[in-house]
């Protein structure tokens, strides 16, 4: 009895070791976001009619960056994700790497369809996301206007939050401090800048909240813990839409970046993922993401085609655009360990 | 002599280890082997001399006083062209810039630039595309790089670095911060372990000392938190910690407090948060030990005439050692690895070595200093327990 039982065992082992290697090479192309709202809105705008068209199974997977996560595995040769969306300075480094494969602009509409931030060799821009200064309406009846307001205590009492890091941050204490949007990189590019910025962080510091996931600000304003933010502008949009919040969002001084979408190298899906990319990024299905995800839209057909209503929640409306400052990739690329040492040797201070 | 019965004895003790292989493979490849690659990294240092494997021999034997010889210069600019649009350039650019910030860009902006024709004067021409290759420091850093092996990341973790002339020194003030985020790190370790203990202690011995009937659901109690997943536990505290949460809220009610108490991002949530999570860690290993010590000890003590409070402290506490030393190693040495929960609940200054280890190993793949950083994580937590050890080893002789 234990004997047949041993041997079905065995038996049943050795076929799934056979099944192997099959279901390997038929592995379902996978797709990697970044959960949370912008993932649902990327299924009902994106997988699921990607597959009703082309009988192309999706398998989703979710991530929360980082370059060691994707290094990992390209170098492993275990590539079990197809299309990832990474962020920007993911892709340079990546990129520079080899860990992605290149775009075939041609089959993507070509480089001049898209705003010139989302054009890369491994990449195609996926959506143009900000992180601004949000408030609650419901309790700031006359709300702030700029950065500078955020680092007055006197007129608007209580905690602020920020994103834990120097990231963002240190943009934002220059942009109150009454640097100009345009001038913010150069007078960080200098030693005096970046004290600057950390002598700004000072004066406030007792009332910050630091924040580390995306889903925090918004909770953070609506529990009344702070006062203001600096958040993710679309979670502003979704909450107001989702949760009746009066949440409210200034645009000036806002900081926006782009997403890309890649192909890891290697991967056994990749005329797939190229396809799915490319289905991703056409004007008629990438208009119906920004009203979902009030992430604006990189293709420049799909940023005129969208919803008029939703345009001026995005960072890719032009007014929003005068006002704001696009991410400087290569300064964070460059400089972004030695300022994380220094933004935690100065936060335990 | 018995020599049969021996070799009886023996073969089921093989076929016993034959049974534990599988595991024993699956643990070494799975967990052993990575870990000892991660550690390796802390002192290798293979990118420069693998994309430029001249220049690196070459700039090693440089004697750091003014700029390299042409001959070095030469070297650099023929490697450099060599490896334009190369992984290898990438990794050496990443490996350079943890040595001076913006060094990625300019190597990369000069291997763009770098003109096809032959140089007759290689420093001037690098020197044009970017005056830093005029510098002695930026010559330095590639010296400090040009592996294959090095001690750079070993004192990068210790807030120490050497200078442009090899001389070990510490890191500038505002840059120092991995010997106290260690410190932090064993320090509210100790703390949620003493807490734990504290709080812990009676509810064992409660449980151990009720009837089954009582027992039983209260041990229920204890293993549901342990079987919640730790995400979701201290999201709960978020919940009711923050200034509208229900702490605060009862505590005002109760006429505690007129303003809310920060309770929470900052070194007080963190460790109440820690507690609560790691508390069945302690319970859980005294309740066995005094499950197995009974009431009778002190009941005897008690009829020989000592005090309750005597009866406890010399003869029950010592006999519920063990179980102490179980539950505050397994609290500590896991409090050691915490990450998720100082980043959901602390401020600024709570981050705990876990934070820094996944930031290098994740953001910006210097791996170096993240091997280095758990290196000297699995160190400090190897010479705690090997305190322990001894301490519990003479406290069990001299009992």
């Amino acid at each position: 009895m234990i004997r047949s039982l041993g041997m079905r065992a065995l038996a049943a082992l050795s076929l799934c070791a056979l099944m192997m290697p099959g279901a390997a090479a038929a592995r379902d192309l996978t797709v990697v976001g970044w959960g949370g709202s912008s993932q649902a809105a990327q299924r009902q705008v994106y997988y699921g009619p990607f597959t009703a068209q082309t009988r192309i199974p999706i398998q989703e997977d979710s991530w929360s960056g980082g370059l060691g996560v994707l290094r990992t595995r390209v170098q492993a040769g275990n590539v079990t994700w197809d299309v990832v969306q990474v962020e920007a300075d993911e892709l340079q480094i990546g990129c520079d790497e080899g860990l992605f494969e290149r775009i075939d602009w041609a089959a993507m509409g070509g480089r001049d369809a898209f705003m010139p931030e989302a054009v890369s060799d491994c990449g195609v821009g996926a959506v143009a996301w900000t992180v601004g200064l949000a408030y609650d309406g419901a309790r700031l009846r006359e709300g702030p206007a700029s950065w500078a307001d955020f680092w007055d205590l006197q007129r608007f009492p209580g905690q602020r939050t920020l994103r834990r890091g120097p990231k963002y941050t240190l943009e934002i204490a220059l942009m109150s401090d009454g640097v100009p949007p345009s001038e913010v990189y150069n007078v960080l590019r200098t030693p005096a800048g970046v004290d600057r910025a950390f002598r700004r962080l000072d004066q406030i510091k007792p009332n910050i909240i630091w924040w580390t996931a995306g889903a925090q600000p918004g909770q953070l304003l609506a529990s009344g813990e702070v006062a203001m933010a600096a958040a993710y502008t679309s979670r502003m949009y979704a909450a107001r839409r989702d949760d009746n919040r009066d949440l409210r969002v200034v645009w000036n001084g806002s900081i926006f970046a782009v997403d890309f979408w890649v192909v890891l190298r290697g991967s056994s899906n990749r005329d797939n993922a190229m396809r799915f990319i490319q289905f991703a990024t056409r004007p008629e299905n990438q208009s119906r993401f920004p009203t979902l995800a009030f992430q604006g839209a990189t293709n420049l057909q799909a940023a005129r085609q969208g919803e008029a209503a939703v345009a001026p929640s995005l960072a890719t409306y032009p007014d929003n655009m005068r006002v704001s400052v696009p991410l400087d990739v290569e300064f964070w690329v460059d400089n972004i360990e030695e300022l994380t040492q220094r933004f935690n040797a100065w936060a335990a201070r | 002599m018995v020599r049969q019965p021996i070799s009886r004895l023996t073969r089921p003790r093989f076929a016993a280890w034959l049974l534990v292989l599988p595991l024993f493979l699956f643990s070494a490849a799975t967990f052993v082997v990575p870990i000892v690659m991660m550690l390796a990294r802390s002192v290798q240092d293979p990118e420069l001399s693998r994309a430029f494997p001249q220049t690196a021999r070459l700039v090693a034997q440089w004697d750091g006083r003014d700029l390299p010889p042409a001959a070095v210069m030469n070297s650099f600019i023929a490697e450099l062209r060599a490896a334009r649009g190369t992984e290898g350039l990438s990794f050496a650019a990443n490996r350079l810039n943890s040595e001076i910030s913006g060094f990625r860009s300019m190597l990369l902006r000069t291997a763009r630039t770098l003109p096809a024709a032959p140089l007759d004067d290689p420093a001037a021409a690098l020197a044009r595309i970017d005056p830093r290759w005029g510098e002695r420091s930026t010559w330095a850093a590639m010296r400090r790089a040009s592996g294959p092996l090095t001690d750079g990341f070993l004192l990068a973790a210790l807030d120490r670095q050497r200078n442009d002339d090899g001389a070990i020194v510490r890191v500038p003030e505002e840059r120092a911060v991995f010997v106290s985020v260690l410190i932090r790190t064993l320090w509210i370790s100790a703390a949620v372990t003493a807490f734990c203990l504290v709080l812990g202690y009676p509810v064992a011995y409660l449980i151990a000392s009720l009837p089954a009937k009582i027992a039983n659901p209260l041990l229920v109690l204890v293993l549901i938190p342990f079987w919640t997943s730790v995400l979701v536990r201290t999201t709960a505290w978020v919940v009711l910690l923050q200034r509208d949460g229900l702490v605060n809220g009862l505590l005002q009610r109760l006429g505690f407090t007129d303003q809310p108490l920060a309770l929470i991002y900052n070194r007080t949530g963190v460790l109440i948060a820690m507690v609560h999570v790691l508390l069945p860690l302690m319970v859980l290993p005294l309740y066995s030990v005094m499950k197995g010590i009974g009431r009778a000890p002190m009941l005897a003590a008690m009829s020989l005439g000592a005090r309750p409070f005597e009866a406890f402290v010399r003869v029950y506490l010592p006999q519920s050692a063990a179980g102490i030393g179980a539950g505050c190693l397994l609290v500590f040495i896991s409090a050691l690895g915490y990450y998720v929960t100082p980043e959901l609940v602390g401020g600024g200054g709570d981050q705990m070595i876990s934070y820094f280890i996944a930031f290098y190993t994740n953001r910006t793949t210097n791996w170096g200093l993240a091997g280095a950083l758990s290196l000297i994580l699995l160190l400090a937590t190897g010479l705690l327990y090997v305190a322990y050890a001894r301490l519990s080893r003479s406290s069990a002789a001299s009992a």
